[in-house]
């Protein structure tokens, strides 16, 4: 009974009670720690900002403490659990992630909407264009993208080894570990914390603190490997694996600096000037090549032909693609600093990697695509499917046009222009929210043990509110980017500039009205779908026993795992 | 050797292009390796399988 009890209350109790007593006294001395840790930054960084975030790192500790202790005198779990993955932290992060995904999307509607109206900051130092947009950009990126990949990555490792994870300490700790992390991100950009790193802002104890946690992770998976009962590795593993090593390697030293003092936030960075620039973009581009490619590739080899109930077209593809995109993203950050001080020849080492990597990128592209082909019904039929084609033609249009903006005569007229903004959101709008949104959609029935989604019809309303916010969004920034590109570079008959820096404002105004419209297009799906998951998991678990026969993957365990308790 | 701009220049235009060259064959002959086809195959379809809702005892 007491088992039966767990299954259905699956609330922080339920979640507490299922880790044993020992990881139960492990989880509050690390919580100890992290409290006194952060004790010890506001001591010791009274009179400065980073005071602020050691109240915050010791607050969020005693609150996963509070949870810890409502649970912490419920009885040994049953080591029948063992014949169960372990599904909670996944749990979690899907939550997390779209909670995240509703802040980070709110506050990048509201600087698209500062953009078009200034006024919007209302006079506030916190709500300047300048911090909110990292606290966008880090919102989605690491808050939404990064919990759904955690979230997943947790998910597909157990089911592609048909091994449960080693233990039941260390996903959380890196799940709940990564959240203090985004949450000191945010927090610090709002009080005007930053190391004025694009997608590395986050000061330095925010840093080593992500290493801790990321270490952790990737020994999760090295430690699940090894207990893996599959002998081969399925290929998302090893796109998965990709993103949590480079993104550890990328981390570090990238973020290799020195504080001014034990006591201040403040830090400089390891290295100056032309150095410092190559770093940062070899850093910024790797983020998008295995944050947001490599992660999330993964996502696409499990959920769509998971989904699609057919193999991958070419599993061979797979693989080349693999190494293709792992061995030569890194080598084309240097394309972000073309006709800089940067030397002409990492330029161009840059430019034609760059193009080189279409090859591995489209085979990727198409390899999803050609996996639906014979099952274009299904497509048709199901919008969390749609979700998912729709983010692999993405991947190919967004992976084309960046192959072409790296060319340097093309970045001379992009470079600096909405266009590169637009071709980010092309990336980050069309495929990595849809492959995310496939496959949460495809993953929460699972995990939560339900026939199917609350509503179907809500999937399809977020399916056509993300596309007509992608859209919107990707053609305004289009014609505004190569509108200004072309202003820019626009010479009278004397050979001066013909317009000036405001003329280009002027005439960029009504397509930031567009984006922002194009933008809350996007949030209003991402509501919707909050909603829908929301529903689904609040709903009563199915007790009927022809519903129970309809779910997607079947779960006879629940009952009787329940009556061998008994 | 000193570590100046030439020297890593001349590195990688040497080893980087060679070592790139020979990890896509290798690449290229393990992916399609004989052997191999059957555990990728094997793979492929393991996932789509109903029967994987729980690891292995």
């Amino acid at each position: 009974m007491i088992q039966g009890t767990w299954i259905i209350q699956r609330g922080g109790v339920g979640m507490v009670a299922l880790l044993t007593a020992l990881e139960r006294t492990y989880a509050a001395i690390i919580l100890v720690f992290v409290i006194c840790v952060g004790v010890a930054m506001a001591v010791a960084g009274r009179g400065d900002l980073m005071a602020a975030h050691g109240w915050i790192v010791a607050l969020f500790g005693m609150v996963v403490m509070a949870v810890l202790l409502r649970g912490i005198d419920a009885p040994e779990p049953w080591e029948e659990r063992f014949r169960e993955y372990y599904d909670d932290p996944t749990k979690v992060g899907i939550i997390l992630a779209l909670i995240w995904g509703v802040i980070g999307m709110f506050v990048g509607v509201w600087v698209a909407a500062l953009l078009a109206w200034p006024d919007l900051t209302f006079d506030a130092a916190w709500a300047s264009f300048g911090r909110l947009r990292p606290v966008h950009t880090s919102g989605v990126i690491f808050g939404f993208g990064g919990n759904a990949l955690i979230a997943t990555s947790f998910h597909v490792l157990q089911r592609t080894t048909r091994a449960r994870l080693p233990d039941q300490l260390s996903p959380w700790f890196v799940l709940i570990g990564y959240n203090l992390f985004c949450v000191l991100a945010a927090t610090g950009y709002l009080m005007g914390l930053t190391q004025s790193k694009e997608y590395a802002e986050p000061e330095w104890y925010a840093d080593l603190w992500l290493v801790i946690v990321w270490v952790v992770y990737f020994l999760i998976y090295i430690r699940t490997l090894a207990r893996r009962r599959e002998p081969h590795i399925y290929v998302a593993n090893w796109y998965y694996m990709a993103f949590i090593l480079v993104v550890a390697i990328l981390h570090i030293v990238n973020n290799l600096a020195v504080p001014v003092s034990i006591g201040h936030a403040k830090s400089y960075s390891l290295f100056s000037g032309v150095q410092d620039a190559m770093t940062q973009w070899w850093y910024g581009h790797n983020a998008v090549a295995f944050f947001l490619t490599a992660g999330f590739l993964g996502m696409l080899y499990y959920y769509l032909p998971k989904r699609a109930g057919r193999p991958i077209y070419s599993y061979r593809m797979s693989i080349i693609s693999f190494w293709g995109i792992t061995f030569m993203y890194m080598w084309a950050g240097s394309h972000h600093l073309h006709y800089t001080a940067l030397p002409h020849w990492v330029q161009t080492l840059g430019m034609v990697f760059s193009l080189v990597l279409l090859v591995p990128s489209w085979a990727s592209a198409g390899n999803a695509l050609l996996t639906l082909n014979g099952a274009w019904h299904k497509v048709r039929d199901d919008a969390v499917l749609r979700f998912m084609m729709l983010a692999a033609i993405f991947y190919g249009i967004a992976t084309f046009e960046g192959s072409f903006m790296a060319i340097r005569a093309v970045n001379s007229l992009s470079h600096y222009t909405d266009w590169t903004v637009g071709h980010v959101h092309a990336g980050a709008l069309g495929w990595v929210a849809m492959i995310t949104f496939g496959s949460l959609y495809a993953l929460v029935p699972w995990m939560w043990k339900r026939p199917a989604l609350y509503s179907a019809r809500l999937v399809e309303l977020h399916f056509w509110l993300a596309l007509a916010g992608t859209v919107v969004y990707v053609f305004a920034m289009w014609n505004s980017g190569i509108t200004q590109g072309l202003m820019w570079r626009t010479y009278d008959q004397n050979g001066t500039l013909a317009y000036s820096f405001i003329d280009t404002l002027v005439a960029m105004h009504p397509y930031y009205i567009a984006r922002t419209v194009g933008g809350l297009l996007f949030l209003a799906g991402a509501v919707v779908a909050f909603y829908n998951i929301w529903m689904t998991i609040s709903r009563p678990a199915p007790v009927d026993e022809g519903a129970a026969a309809d779910l997607p993957v079947e779960p006879p365990a629940p009952r009787a795992w329940a009556q061998a308790g008994e | 050797m000193s570590f100046d701009h030439d020297t890593v220049t001349g590195f990688a235009k040497s080893f980087g292009l060679f070592y790139l060259i020979a990890m896509s064959i290798g690449v290229i002959v393990y992916a399609y390796w004989p052997a191999n086809r059957k555990q990728f195959d094997h793979a492929a379809h393991s996932i789509i399988s109903d029967d994987e809702d729980r690891p292995c005892p």
